[in-house]
C-alpha cells in the first residue's frame, strides 16, 4: 500500500467579484485544465478518481453533480461529489489513493456565487427550520451576493426589506461567536480589524486577489456595526474562482515529473448543529488539527508548523482558529498579531494569500484555496510574497455560517 | 488495503410521510445499526452520511443539519452525494475511508424526507434539469424515465407485461418487510398494466412511490470485525462511474455507466465471469423497467435478455438469480438515499442468514448491490461476500 | 398516525417510525412549520449556450465540431468531454430532426394530472452526429401517432417573439414531404 500521498498539480482561475463571461462549465474546465497541465497528466487516461466538492442551493441545482463529469475530464470515469468544503475532497481522494486502488485523484472546488440572487435567504435556508428560521424574521428578500445592507432607519441587524416583513441576515450567528470570542480571550476589536487591514494588505502581492485595499484599523472601526461587534469590513466578501488539485501516490510521482508537495496528514470535525449548545470556540478546528497532528506526527504544532492559512470570513475567525489549531494560547493570537508574528517576516506568517478577506470568500472553495497558497509557498513559487525557508504549512477551512464543521491539511516539501 | 466487514445493519419504516424529522430518522436507523452490531458511539471513527437533493428536507446544506441524528457529534463526518446513487455510495465511501486504514470503525446513514418538499417531491426534481436547455420546457422528472424507457423497449422490442412483470414480483418479495411501503401479495400483471398513465409508457404502478425514511450499517475492519462477530460479511468490490452531463447525447437503452461501475467493482472482488459467480443482486429499481436494464448494465445478462430472465421466472427469490429479494424499491419505498436499506443492507442480511421470510432458500455467498443516480448517468456498484 | 413496530423472525427486526397520513395533516393532527425561502438564480450562459441562444433567436441551431472525435456537438459547448480538448468550430445545422425518444405526459412539472398530454421527446439534428440532440415539445400529430425515428420539423415563434431561449422554437411537427 501507498505510504504517502502527494500534490502534484494545482490549477486555478482568477478570483473575481462577478464572472458574467463564463458559466460554472468552462470556469471549471479552466482550473481542472491548467492543474492537468501543471501535473502533466492526461485525465482521460491517467486520472482514476475525481472528486467535486459542491453543495446544491449554491449552484442552483437539486443535484449538481450532475453537471460535474464533461468539464473536468470524468465523463465515464470515477466521479463523486462531496457536499463540503475543497479540503474534505482532498481528504477523501487521500483515502480513495491510501486504499491502493487509485493512483490519481483529482479534487476540484469552485464558487460561482454571483449567479445566486438571493443569498441572504439561501444563508437562512441552512438554519434548522423548526427551532432556528422563526426567529430570524419571517421573510427576507436580500438581493444580494455577499454584503449585507440595510437601511438607516431599520434596526440593526435586521437587514433587507420587502413589503411584508423581514428577515435577519444569516451572518448574524458570527455576531453572536465574536461576542463569546471576544469576552473569553480578552481579545480587542482593534486586534479584529487589524486581521482586515494586514490581510487586505497581503492580498496586493497576489495577483489573482479581488479585495486588496490599503486600509487601516480606524477605517475598519469606523464602519458600520452589522451584526455587533462585526463590523461591514470585518466581512470577507464573496468571490468567484475555481481551484484544482491533483493528488498522487508515492508510486505514481515518480512516473511524473513533478516537485511533489506531501499531503502529510488531515483532519474534519463536526461540532453539534444545535446552535445554542455549540461550543462557539471552534472546537471542530481543534479537533479536526489534534487528528491531523496525530497523522503528520507533529507534537509541537508551534514549533513545526512554519506558517498557516486559516479561514477568515470574518475577521475574529483568523485569530479564534489560530488559537483553536494549537497555534497559540487563548488570548495570544492577537498579541500575536500586535507584535508582528503574523506579518510575512513573523513566527507565524498567516494568510499571506491575502485570505478570505483579501482574496474573498469562495465558499466551498475557501479551504483549496488555503491549500492552494500553501502549496504554492512550498513549491517557493510566491513571488513577492514568498516566505523564506519554509518546510510544512497547515491550510484549514470551515464550513461556514451556520455550521460547526471544518477540516486541516498539512503539507510539507 | 483492509479488508472492509459490514457487522450491523438498521432501516427505519419507509412511509411516504413519517412524523419524525430527518435528524430522527437517521437516529432512529443509526441506533439500530449500533444495537445489532453492539458498537457503541465511542467506538465510532467515522461518520459517512448519504442524503440527495437538499430541496427534499428543505435545509441548505442538510448534511449539517442531521450530523447529530447520525451520531455525528465531536466525530469526522461528510457527507457525500450523487444523487439516485447515494444509496450505494455512501456506503462505498465508507469503504475507503476503512480501506484506507484512516479509519476503523465508520458509521454510514443514509437519510431522506421527501415528504417535506411542497406541493410534492417532484417540485424538487424540476431543478436537476439543465437550467439552460431543458428548464424552461418545465419537465417533469417522469419524463426523463419514460424517455429512457420507450428507448429501451423499442431498441429491444419489449413488451409492457414482461417489465409489469418486475413490479409484481418486487412488491410481492416486500411482504414480511417490516419496512415496506406496497408489499402486494396479491398484485397481477394485469393490475400495473391497468394503471393510471402517468407519462407514457410509465405507468402508476411502474413507479416505487416517495417516501420518507433512513437507513444505516456499520463497517469495520477485518480485524475488528472479529471482536464483534464469528460471520462477517465483506466489502470485497467497489465501482462508481459516471456518464456525461448531456443526456441528449447518449443511447439511452444501455446503460453503459453502470457497465463500467460493475467492470470496477467485480475486478476488484476477483470475479472474472458475474454470470456464474454472482448468486443475487440488488440493481436499482425504481421503475420497474430500471431493474432489466442494470441487469444488463450489471453484466448479469446479455443487452435485451433481462425481459427473458424474468418471464422464465430466473429472478424470482427461488430461481437461479434472485433480483431484488428485499421487496426493491417498487415494493419497500424509495426514499432516495435511505434505499441503502434495501440494495446494501439486504446484501449483509441475506449473506448473513438472516433476512428471514425474505431468505433466499440457496444459500448465497455473493451478492451485488447497485445503485443509479444524477440525470441517467450515474452507476454505483457494490459487491459483497460471506466470509 | 400510527407508531408501527411490527416484530419479524428476520432482520430488519423491526422498523421504527410514525406514520403520518394525509388526513393526520388536514385534520391538523400533526404541527408542522412552513418557510418559503426566496431563491432565485441568473446563470452565466458562457459562451457556448449563449451563442446557441442568440442563434435561436435568429431562428437557426448551431454547434460545435471536434476535430479529434469528429463529431459534430449540438448542444454546442467550449469543450470536448471525450477528448477534453478545446471544441473548434461553430457550425450551423438544420432545423430538423429524428426522433429518438418520447413520452406521452399526463403530469405537469409538480406531478399534478393534466387532461391534454404533453408530448416531449429526444430530437437528434440533422447535420450534427448521431444520437446528437436535444429535449423539446411535438405537436402537429395525434399521440398515437408519435414514434421513434420518425422525422420531424422545427416550428418557431415569430422573429418578434423570440426571446433567445429555447422555447424560441414551440415544437417540433412531423416532416410533410418537401420540408426543407
Amino acid at each position: 500500500m501507498t505510504k504517502k500521498v502527494a500534490v502534484v498539480g494545482v490549477g486555478y482561475t482568477d478570483f473575481n467579484s462577478m464572472t458574467p463571461e463564463v458559466s460554472w462549465k468552462e470556469f471549471m474546465y479552466e482550473a481542472c485544465q491548467k492543474a492537468y497541465i501543471d501535473a502533466g497528466v492526461d485525465p482521460r487516461e491517467d486520472i482514476d478518481s475525481f472528486i467535486t466538492c459542491s453543495e446544491d442551493y449554491w449552484e442552483g441545482f437539486s443535484i449538481f453533480d450532475e453537471f460535474v463529469p464533461d468539464q473536468i475530464g470524468a465523463v465515464l470515469r470515477p466521479c463523486c461529489t462531496v457536499c463540503g468544503d475543497g479540503l474534505y475532497g482532498l481528504g477523501n481522494a487521500y483515502m480513495q489513493i491510501k486504499t491502493g486502488k487509485m493512483n490519481i485523484v483529482a479534487v476540484e472546488a469552485h464558487s460561482k456565487i454571483s449567479d445566486l440572487l438571493t443569498f441572504g435567504d439561501i444563508g437562512l435556508f441552512s438554519y434548522d427550520p423548526i427551532f432556528d428560521r422563526p426567529v430570524t424574521g419571517s421573510v427576507d428578500r436580500t438581493h444580494f451576493a455577499g454584503i449585507p445592507s440595510y437601511e438607516k432607519n431599520s434596526p440593526k441587524p435586521l437587514v433587507g426589506k420587502t413589503n411584508e416583513k423581514e428577515r435577519i441576515h444569516p451572518y448574524f450567528l458570527a455576531g453572536l461567536e465574536m461576542q463569546n470570542f471576544l469576552r473569553k480571550t480578552g481579545t480587542t476589536e482593534e486586534q479584529c480589524a487589524k486581521v482586515v487591514v494586514k490581510n487586505k494588505k497581503n492580498a496586493f502581492n497576489n495577483p489573482n486577489a479581488e479585495y486588496e485595499v490599503n486600509i487601516t484599523i480606524e477605517d475598519v472601526m469606523n464602519s458600520e456595526y452589522l451584526f455587533k461587534p462585526i463590523k461591514k469590513l470585518d466581512i470577507s466578501l464573496n468571490v468567484d474562482g475555481a481551484i484544482a488539485f491533483v493528488l498522487a501516490s508515492e508510486e505514481a510521482v515518480k512516473k511524473l515529473d513533478v516537485e511533489p508537495i506531501w499531503l502529510r496528514g488531515f483532519g474534519w470535525s463536526s461540532e453539534t448543529p444545535w446552535i445554542s449548545t455549540r461550543s462557539m470556540d471552534a472546537n471542530y478546528a481543534m479537533l479536526a488539527s489534534r487528528m491531523a497532528y496525530k497523522m503528520t506526527d507533529i507534537n509541537n504544532p508551534r514549533k513545526e508548523i512554519d506558517f498557516a492559512e486559516v479561514d477568515d470570513r470574518f475577521s475574529y475567525k483568523e485569530l479564534q482558529h489560530l488559537e483553536a489549531l494549537g497555534l497559540a494560547e487563548s488570548g495570544e493570537a492577537g498579541k500575536m498579531l500586535d507584535s508582528g508574528d503574523l506579518d510575512l517576516n513573523g513566527s507565524l506568517p498567516t494568510n499571506i494569500s491575502g485570505g478570505s478577506l483579501g482574496i474573498g470568500n469562495c465558499f466551498e472553495a475557501t479551504g483549496l484555496q488555503k491549500a492552494l497558497e500553501v502549496v504554492i509557498q512550498l513549491r517557493g513559487h510566491g513571488g513577492k510574497r514568498q516566505i523564506e525557508d519554509v518546510h510544512t504549512g497547515i491550510s484549514q477551512s470551515w464550513r461556514g455560517i451556520p455550521s460547526g464543521s471544518g477540516a486541516v491539511a498539512i503539507f510539507g516539501r | 488495503m483492509n479488508r472492509v466487514a459490514v457487522i450491523g445493519g438498521g432501516m427505519t419504516l419507509f412511509r411516504r410521510r413519517l412524523l419524525e424529522t430527518g435528524k430522527e430518522l437517521s437516529f432512529l436507523a443509526a441506533k439500530m445499526a449500533m444495537e445489532d452490531s453492539g458498537i457503541e458511539k465511542k467506538d465510532l471513527d467515522m461518520v459517512v452520511m448519504g442524503s440527495a437533493p437538499d430541496a427534499f428536507d428543505g435545509i441548505h446544506m442538510k448534511g449539517e443539519n442531521l450530523l447529530d441524528g447520525a451520531a455525528a457529534t465531536n466525530k469526522p463526518y461528510v457527507r457525500l452525494f450523487n444523487g439516485g446513487g447515494t444509496g450505494v455510495f455512501a456506503p462505498i465511501a465508507g469503504w475507503w475511508h476503512v480501506a484506507s486504514g484512516v479509519a476503523d470503525t465508520v458509521l454510514v446513514v443514509c437519510e431522506e424526507k421527501m415528504s417535506s418538499c411542497f406541493p410534492h417531491p417532484q417540485t424538487a426534481f424540476q431543478h436537476i434539469w439543465d437550467p439552460i436547455l431543458d428548464r424552461p420546457l418545465h419537465p417533469n422528472l417522469v419524463w426523463l424515465f419514460a424517455m429512457e424507457m420507450n428507448r429501451y423497449m423499442t431498441m429491444h422490442n419489449i413488451k409492457k407485461e414482461d417489465i409489469a412483470l418486475v413490479a409484481v414480483k418486487n412488491k410481492r418479495n416486500a411482504v414480511g418487510h417490516p419496512s415496506a411501503q406496497l408489499p402486494d401479495e396479491k398484485i397481477t400483471v394485469e393490475d400495473v398494466l391497468n394503471s393510471e398513465i402517468m407519462a407514457w409508457p410509465v405507468q402508476r404502478l411502474d413507479i416505487s412511490p416517495p417516501s420518507d425514511g433512513a437507513s444505516a450499517l456499520i463497517l469495520c475492519s477485518e480485524d475488528r470485525a472479529k471482536q464483534y462477530t464469528d460471520d462477517p460479511i465483506f466489502i470485497d468490490g467497489v465501482g462508481w462511474n459516471i456518464d456525461s452531463t448531456m443526456w441528449t447525447n447518449r443511447d439511452l437503452y444501455f446503460p453503459r455507466y453502470v457497465a463500467n461501475a460493475a467492470k470496477m467493482a467485480y475486478k476488484m472482488a476477483d470475479i472474472h465471469d458475474p454470470k456464474k459467480e454472482i448468486d443475487f443482486a440488488e440493481p436499482y429499481d425504481p421503475f420497474d423497467y430500471k431493474e432489466l436494464h442494470h441487469l444488463e448494465g450489471l453484466l448479469l445478462c446479455d443487452k435485451g435478455e433481462a425481459p427473458i430472465l424474468t418471464r422464465e421466472g430466473v429472478t424470482q427469490r427461488d430461481g437461479k438469480l434472485p433480483v431484488c429479494p428485499s421487496g426493491g424499491l417498487l415494493g419497500v419505498g424509495n426514499p432516495i438515499a435511505a434505499t441503502m436499506g434495501q440494495k446494501v443492507c439486504e446484501l449483509y442480511w441475506q449473506l448473513s442468514g438472516k433476512a428471514g421470510k425474505r431468505q433466499i432458500p440457496t444459500d448465497p455467498q455473493v451478492g451485488v448491490g447497485q445503485a443509479w443516480g444524477d440525470i441517467m448517468q450515474m452507476g454505483t456498484v457494490i459487491v459483497m461476500r460471506r466470509g | 398516525m400510527m407508531t408501527i413496530k411490527s416484530k419479524t423472525e428476520g432482520y430488519p427486526r423491526y422498523a421504527p417510525g410514525t406514520h403520518v397520513s394525509g388526513r393526520d395533516i388536514s385534520n391538523k393532527n400533526v404541527t408542522y412549520s412552513w418557510w418559503e425561502p426566496e431563491v432565485q438564480y441568473s446563470w452565466s450562459l458562457g459562451p457556448a449556450y449563449g451563442r446557441f441562444l442568440q442563434e435561436l433567436k435568429k431562428g437557426k441551431i448551431i454547434g460545435r465540431s471536434c476535430k479529434k472525435c469528429e463529431r459534430v456537438i449540438v448542444p454546442p459547448r467550449m469543450f470536448c468531454e471525450y477528448c477534453y480538448r478545446s471544441t473548434d468550430e461553430w457550425i450551423y445545422l438544420k432545423d430538423t430532426g429524428k426522433v429518438e425518444t418520447f413520452s406521452i405526459s399526463y403530469l405537469d412539472p409538480n406531478a399534478r394530472r393534466i387532461k391534454e398530454p404533453i408530448l416531449i421527446g429526444v430530437i437528434s439534428i440533422d447535420g450534427a452526429s448521431p444520437m446528437h440532440g436535444f429535449m423539446h415539445y411535438f405537436n402537429d400529430m395525434k399521440p398515437e401517432d408519435l414514434k421513434i425515428g420518425m422525422k420531424v420539423k422545427a416550428v418557431w415563434k415569430s422573429e418578434k417573439e423570440r426571446t433567445g431561449s429555447i422555447t424560441d422554437i414551440k415544437y417540433f411537427k412531423p416532416m410533410n414531404e418537401g420540408d426543407k
